[in-house]
């Protein structure tokens, strides 16, 4: 009877349960991820040119270098094909000025996988967000080419951000009326300054709606985060008009749009549930608005999402779900 | 009501439209001394002896415990170690049959359930070896006798089968509902309770109108379809559906007056006491995408996985896996004269590219396993403690509580092997309280 | 400038006296003999005493607990100082080391399975005991290596565990750690071993592997009148009380179970 069935059992597989798997893995979460940043970076080349293109290169080439380095160095097993790289390599170039020199692309690197990831033990282990670290590391040491924003369409002419206007306007005791201020259209589509990835608001939503729909991020982080921003910023404005600028022009300028939907909610450097995501959310709402609002910088995502990922640990902890039938 | 998490894998029930086979006579049997959670019975034959179909092979070792019953008319051929479907040799009595499946003249009806009292139909149940029959063989008769402090209000009938591909339940529930039914009337004369409540997964609506259509008028039984979602079987969470009630953790289920049995468990119970007939055979699901013939089939405890393989036309060449029970919580087999047994309530043939692979990427802390999680723990944060052996911190964080329905390592994308790190941890937890309590 | 100067040097005098006055309140009164047992110690922290660490034991022995030649790692000369310190005399002991019972490697060693998962002997061997057709075989997935605090346990290429003698300090770890219970301390100036833990019959144990002890009893039969090797239901044993010498033994056995690993006798290495 036995030749009927094929089977020699040294060659079965035996593991632990569960035998079957839902298919998802890590490469394909931060394959969508890439795919999601499409259209922000088709809209990046289009407002700025090449140079966009240079810098995207530039960062992705960098990061998949060090990762490769880092590797070599700690005897670790290869992770390039994770995919992990790349996504830092793509949202630190997002998160830089697209006229950036490549040396500065090329420290930002060294920077956001060996000093933000590798020295952790990689990918899972980071407290921080890679490519956040490295944009705040860049923009405290090197303030002039980090704020050397383009202005689209004006060849190698360089301007203010539309946060960065109003920030110097009101400093320099003048109204938020005085100012020229970038119009919705712009900030939607655009066509403002910044850095190359975070101009277009609308693209980044439709990319970021994409990641929700797939079920790869979860919306507390992004909605409460944008709700916390509009809120506070909302509240200055009714008061002051002349001082604050309106939550809508909040929401669509600076980078809140690339922060709440892709650097906000990176999985290993947020907590793990619900309740904590939307904390976690909350908080760096809160802190954006503070800073945007009343610090000496005119953006506070990066640091906002930076001190909040330093809440992680603290968050999870007070978060925990409750247990089956516990009272 | 809806319990938090679960997971809606693929269920590719494809047997659930075939009928069950019996299974011919085979050439040989080995029938396991421990088929069940609790004391291994005593032997009652030696080798040589000639024994009956239904005659029992050993006897209870105490209250937790029942006796094993030979499948058929034969002769011991041995009485040694060999091996057991949870992959360790376990003493167990070969029997080659005589073919002639001569009946136990001392099996004989127990009586009318409806006018027999409730110690003789405990008895007559422990004494057929009826254990639970979705999987985790716990002697019935001790799940009906709860302790007198503990009132029970209702009586649950798991009809879920929230295992993916099996059928078996499906099954039994199409083609025997009076049985069942008549096996739940007399669970509850046992119980003496008023009401019984069978919860059945919405993606099997013929079972449950089947049921509904054979309710005998002198029982107070309710029909709840479930949300079809894993695990919506496992016996707090099906509780907790279908009363709102929530075991809890640490507790059975009669801390809030419900007692769950598996339809396959009624209908034994029911022929243990109208027939007198022991547990000697059930039915189980042979199927997935390695077997040749997928089908359901009614086999003699102690049939050999070979036998049972070949009755369905063998496996495939891509066959990788091998497993007792469903995908999310069966055990995977190794070695093809293993007996199907008790517990065994299917046989699923995996093909290698279907197979989860378990590969132990670093945690990602996509918090996935603590969406999914039904019991409420930090999955990804129990398997981080079992890897850095921190077992103490493990049993802080409730790994007692985790039923291993396998939902976390199911979602998880860096196809940690979750389950396996929570059974070392539930081991070493267990040896670090023992040494506690002294 | 005036202000924040003395604000800063008064915010450190405060806390310097501070931690002065906590440091004399709040001292612990230690036996100055611990302090001088602890100094002794391997300091290995390897907790192969059953405590939790060296100055554990060195508490422990001030009070009286545990006898100062009960840590394992520490050598002869080491307990006696810790005897004398404590003005107790303690019996000389015998170095020992730890050994795999098990040359069931890759090569010859059949797999029962194909293992998917942790790579853990003790997660492993939850599974049917693991993957190795022999119950009693090397899972080669470490779990010794992990827990041995002094490098000494190596994992061959073949994929089993070998200890290295001379790193190795009979701690115990790897002997608590293994699942499949076939490391064994030994004497360490013993050089015949019987390398098997199968106590299979040699049809069964055959199938498994290439080296294996079949119970022949040549080895037994060999030393004569007072065995040094004696079978026990199928499985030769060495007797370490009287450990065998004549290394031609190793001839005799049919099936390669027995070998010699001579040692020099000066350095204790395998030569």
């Amino acid at each position: 009877m036995d030749d009927k069935s094929t089977i020699t059992p040294r060659d079965l597989i035996v593991s632990a349960s569960p035998h079957i798997h839902s298919g998802q893995d890590v490469r394909s979460i931060m394959r969508h991820v890439v795919y999601a940043l499409i259209p922000a970076l088709l809209i990046g080349f289009w407002v700025f040119g090449l140079s966009a293109v240079k810098v995207l290169v530039l960062a992705v080439v960098g990061c998949l270098a060090v990762e490769w380095g880092c590797n070599k160095l700690l005897n670790r097993e290869s992770s390039l094909l994770d995919f992990s790289a790349i996504v830092t390599g793509v949202l630190l170039a997002m998160n830089l000025p697209s006229g950036s020199p490549w040396w500065l692309v090329l420290v930002g690197a060294i920077v956001a996988i060996g000093l933000g990831k590798a020295i952790y033990g990689g990918l899972g282990y980071n407290p921080f967000n890679p490519a956040l670290v490295a944009r705040v590391f860049l923009l405290i040491s090197f303030p002039v080419q980090m704020t050397t924003w383009s202005i689209p369409g004006v060849d190698a002419e360089t301007g203010a951000t539309p946060l960065g206007a109003v920030k110097e306007a009101v400093s320099l005791g003048k109204t938020v009326m005085d100012v020229d201020l970038a119009t919705t259209k712009d900030l939607l589509i655009g066509t403002v300054g910044g850095s190359f990835g975070e101009v277009s608001a609308l693209a980044l939503l439709l990319g970021g709606l994409w990641l929700l729909y797939k079920g790869i991020i979860k919306w507390q982080i992004p909605i409460a985060f944008i709700a916390t921003t509009l809120f506070i910023t909302g509240i200055a404005w009714l008061i002051d008009p002349a001082h604050y600028v309106s939550p809508v022009f909040h929401l669509f300028s600076g980078g809140l749009m690339i922060g709440a939907w892709f650097m906000a909610t990176d999985m290993v450097t947020t907590p793990v549930t619900q309740k904590g995501m939307l904390f976690f959310g909350i908080g760096c709402g809160v802190l954006t608005a503070v800073i945007r609002l009343w610090g000496g910088y005119p953006e506070g995502v990066s640091f906002a999402i930076l001190l909040m990922n330093a809440t992680t640990p603290l968050i999870d902890r007070y978060t925990k779900p409750k247990v089956f039938g516990e009272a | 009501m809806k319990f938090r998490g679960g997971i809606h894998p693929q269920y590719n029930k494809i047997t659930a439209d075939l009928s069950v086979e019996a299974l011919p006579l085979m050439e040989k049997y080995v029938v396991p001394v421990a088929q069940h959670l609790g004391a291994p019975g005593k032997l009652l034959v030696a080798k040589g002896d000639e024994v009956f179909k239904g005659q029992p092979l050993t006897e209870a070792a105490g209250f937790v415990s029942v006796p094993v019953h030979a499948p058929t008319s034969g002769k011991i051929k041995a009485i040694k170690n060999l091996p057991h479907p949870i992959g360790i040799p376990m003493q167990a009595i070969e029997i080659t049959p005589d073919e002639q499946d001569t009946l136990w003249d001392e099996i004989k009806p127990v009586g009318n359930w409806r006018e027999l009292d409730p110690a003789t139909m405990k008895s007559a149940i422990q004494n057929a070896g009826v254990v639970g029959m979705g999987g985790a063989t716990f002697p019935t008769h001790v799940k009906l006798s709860p302790p007198e402090d503990k009132p029970i209000d209702y009586l649950i009938l798991n009809g879920a089968e929230c295992e993916p591909y099996l059928t078996a339940d499906h099954r039994v529930m199409l083609e025997q509902p009076a049985d069942v039914l008549e096996g739940v009337g007399l669970m509850m004369r046992i119980l003496g309770v008023k009401k019984a409540v069978v919860g059945i997964e919405n993606n099997k609506p013929d079972a449950c109108k089947a049921l509904q259509d054979n309710c005998p008028e002198d029982l107070d039984i309710d029909f709840v379809m479930l949300e079809t979602k894993y695990p919506q079987g496992s016996e707090k969470h099906l509780i907790y559906a279908l009363t709102g009630r929530a075991v809890p953790p640490g507790k059975l289920p009669m801390e809030v007056g419900c007692v769950v049995q598996n339809v396959g468990t009624a209908v034994a119970c029911l022929e243990a006491v109208r027939d007198g007939m022991p547990m000697i055979s059930r039915v189980a699901t042979v199927t997935g995408s390695g077997i040749n013939r997928p089908t359901n089939i009614n086999f003699r405890v102690g049939t050999l996985l070979s036998d049972i393989l070949a009755f369905c036309d063998g496996v495939n060449p891509e066959t990788g896996k091998v497993i007792f029970g469903g995908p999310m919580m069966g055990i995977g087999q190794f070695d093809m004269s293993v007996p199907a047994i008790k517990g065994t309530s299917g046989i699923l043939c995996l093909q290698n590219d279907e197979i989860a692979q378990f590969e132990g990427g670093p945690c990602i802390r996509c918090g996935n396993c603590v969406e999914t999680c039904p019991m409420g723990l930090v999955p990804s944060i129990l398997g981080l403690l079992s890897e850095r052996f921190e077992f103490t911190e493990m049993g802080d964080n409730h790994i007692a509580d985790c039923i291993e329905c396998g939902s976390c390592a199911y979602v998880c994308p860096s196809h940690r092997p979750l389950v396996q790190l929570f059974k070392r941890g539930k081991v070493e937890w267990r040896v670090i309280q023992e040494k506690q309590n002294g | 400038m005036l202000a924040p100067t003395a604000l800063l040097t008064g915010m450190g005098l405060v806390s310097g006296l501070g931690l002065a006055v906590a440091a004399k309140f709040f001292a612990v009164e230690v036996d100055p003999r611990q302090e001088q047992i602890a100094d002794i110690l391997p300091g290995a922290n390897c907790g192969g005493c059953g405590l939790a660490g060296c100055s554990d034991f060195a508490s422990a022995v001030v009070a009286g607990s545990i006898s100062p030649a009960d840590c394992p790692v520490a050598d002869d000369e080491t307990a006696q100082l810790i005897a004398e310190i404590m003005g107790v005399t303690v019996e000389a002991k015998d170095p020992q080391v730890a050994i795999v019972l098990c040359q069931g490697n890759i090569d010859i060693a059949a797999k029962k399975y194909r293992y998917n998962g942790l790579a853990s002997c003790a997660s492993a061997s939850l599974l049917g005991g693991g993957d190795k057709g022999c119950g009693q075989g090397c899972l080669g997935l470490a779990d010794c290596q992990r827990v041995c605090g002094f490098d000494a346990v190596e994992m061959t290429a073949e994929g089993i565990a070998k200890i290295i003698p001379e790193r190795c300090t009979a701690c115990g770890q790897c002997i608590t750690a293994c699942p499949k219970d076939i490391i064994k301390l030994i004497p360490a100036n013993s050089e015949i071993h019987v390398l098997c833990s199968s106590h299979e019959k040699g049809a069964a144990a055959k199938k498994n592997c290439g080296t294996f002890c079949l119970g022949c009893k040549k080895c037994e039969k060999f030393y004569g009148e007072i065995p040094q090797i004696k079978i026990d239901s199928f499985l030769a044993l060495v007797d370490y009380n009287n450990p065998p010498t004549n290394p031609e033994v190793a001839e005799v056995c049919p099936a390669d179970a027995i070998v010699y690993l001579p040692k020099d006798k000066q350095t204790g290495r395998y030569v």
